[in-house]
């Protein structure tokens, strides 16, 4: 199995289309085409983290500033973000808008990856995050505009987890 | 030294410029000297200060943003230094006052207090070029102004003594902090742009 080229395209162009220019992240195997053409558009400011709860500041800095902005993780990211979510984002109405590869789910070969997919929606659950699977390539771009959407509106985290059957070909 | 004294020093250089605090008594200290809209108390999240700080430079490369951070913050976002580092935004000032304590939680030691873990190396082997490390208000001073006329992302660490305010407390709720931060910095991109 290999990355999606054409669904990395379509997820990258949903999310130019949803009118946002910069991005944070923290490069994954599925997010990596993804990363390749944030780094080539002059349009998109990347910022690439050491640590994905670094990129719960940059985000809520980005928004403060008045700069749409979606994060790129994965779901082993995403956990340990979760204290900058909890006491940054949630405490201050801060919106995320959360775009998170769900890895360790069914196809999974790694052992590595089971245990946080196993966990995942759980854990979002039990953070009160509002959150949508992505599965298939032509809702995808509107599913990133709503949830960009939801997180203005609500000043909430908002998470769109990314399965195999959309970053997988 | 004294936290509070440095930020009583740098306070009337604020007025315009977009400041971001950590948690406790450093929080407390900017506040107490009267509170502004373009200041934001991080009240937890600890090490994210200056994140934060990054993210508002990055995309306000006009406004000058100054994180006022501390020991016990930044050891617990280290990684910080490395992306600082390699965005090196120039119109980024990150204080880092180093009292070697966990003042606002008890007191305890943090692990600069022996002498042992030195902050300034850390920044500058994460590769950023100005880094200063500080013991006395004049030096401090000194080091400030030279970061304020730099065009370049500066580091100031600043060995203080672990003391704080007697009383803590703020009339102002966190997402109201957050609301007037950002309609600050909104209202002043508008009249940057309104035609003189």
């Amino acid at each position: 199995m290999t990355v999606s080229y054409e669904n990395s395209k379509i997820i990258f162009d949903g999310i130019k289309a949803a009118g946002i220019r910069s991005i944070s992240a923290l490069p994954e195997t599925w997010l990596g085409l993804l990363l390749q053409r944030a780094e080539d558009d002059p349009d998109i400011q990347l910022v690439q983290v050491a640590k994905e709860e670094e990129a719960i500041g940059i985000a809520a800095g980005a928004y403060l500033a008045g700069t749409p902005h979606v994060l790129l993780m994965q779901n082993h990211g995403f956990f340990g973000a979760i204290n900058g979510i909890v006491s940054l984002a949630q405490l201050y109405h801060i919106p995320l808008c959360m775009l998170i590869a769900f890895r360790g789910h069914w196809g999974e070969p790694y052992p590595w990856h089971t245990r946080g997919g196993i966990v995942t929606e759980g854990v979002v659950r039990a953070l009160g995050i509002p959150f949508e699977y992505a599965r298939e390539p032509d809702k995808v771009a509107k599913q990133i505009r709503e949830a960009w959407t939801f997180s203005q509106s609500s000043l909430s985290p908002v998470a769109l987890l990314l399965t195999r059957d959309l970053m997988e070909s | 030294m004294e936290r509070a004294g440095c930020i009583e020093m740098i306070y009337p250089e604020l007025g315009d410029k977009l400041v971001v605090t950590i948690m406790g008594a450093c929080a407390q200290e900017l506040y107490n000297l009267g509170h502004c809209d373009n200041f934001f108390y991080l009240q937890h999240a600890m090490g994210l200060a200056s994140s934060i700080g990054l993210g508002l430079a990055m995309h306000l490369p006009r406004d000058r943003v100054i994180v006022l951070d501390g020991d016990g913050s930044v050891l617990m976002n280290l990684g910080t230094f490395v992306t600082l580092a390699r965005y090196r935004p120039k119109n980024l000032i990150h204080v880092v006052f180093d009292n070697g304590s966990l003042l606002s939680t008890g007191g305890f030691d943090s692990q600069t207090a022996s002498g042992l873990t030195d902050i300034a190396a850390i920044a500058r082997g994460a590769g950023i070029e100005h880094v200063a490390a500080v013991s006395t208000t004049t030096e401090f001073g000194e080091a400030f102004v030279e970061a304020l006329e730099r065009d370049d992302l500066s580091v100031i660490v600043a060995k203080v003594a672990a003391v704080g305010p007697e009383h803590y407390g703020m009339d102002l709720q966190l997402p109201e902090n957050a609301f007037r931060f950002k309609r600050w910095i909104a209202e002043r991109k508008r009249a940057a742009e309104r035609p003189t």
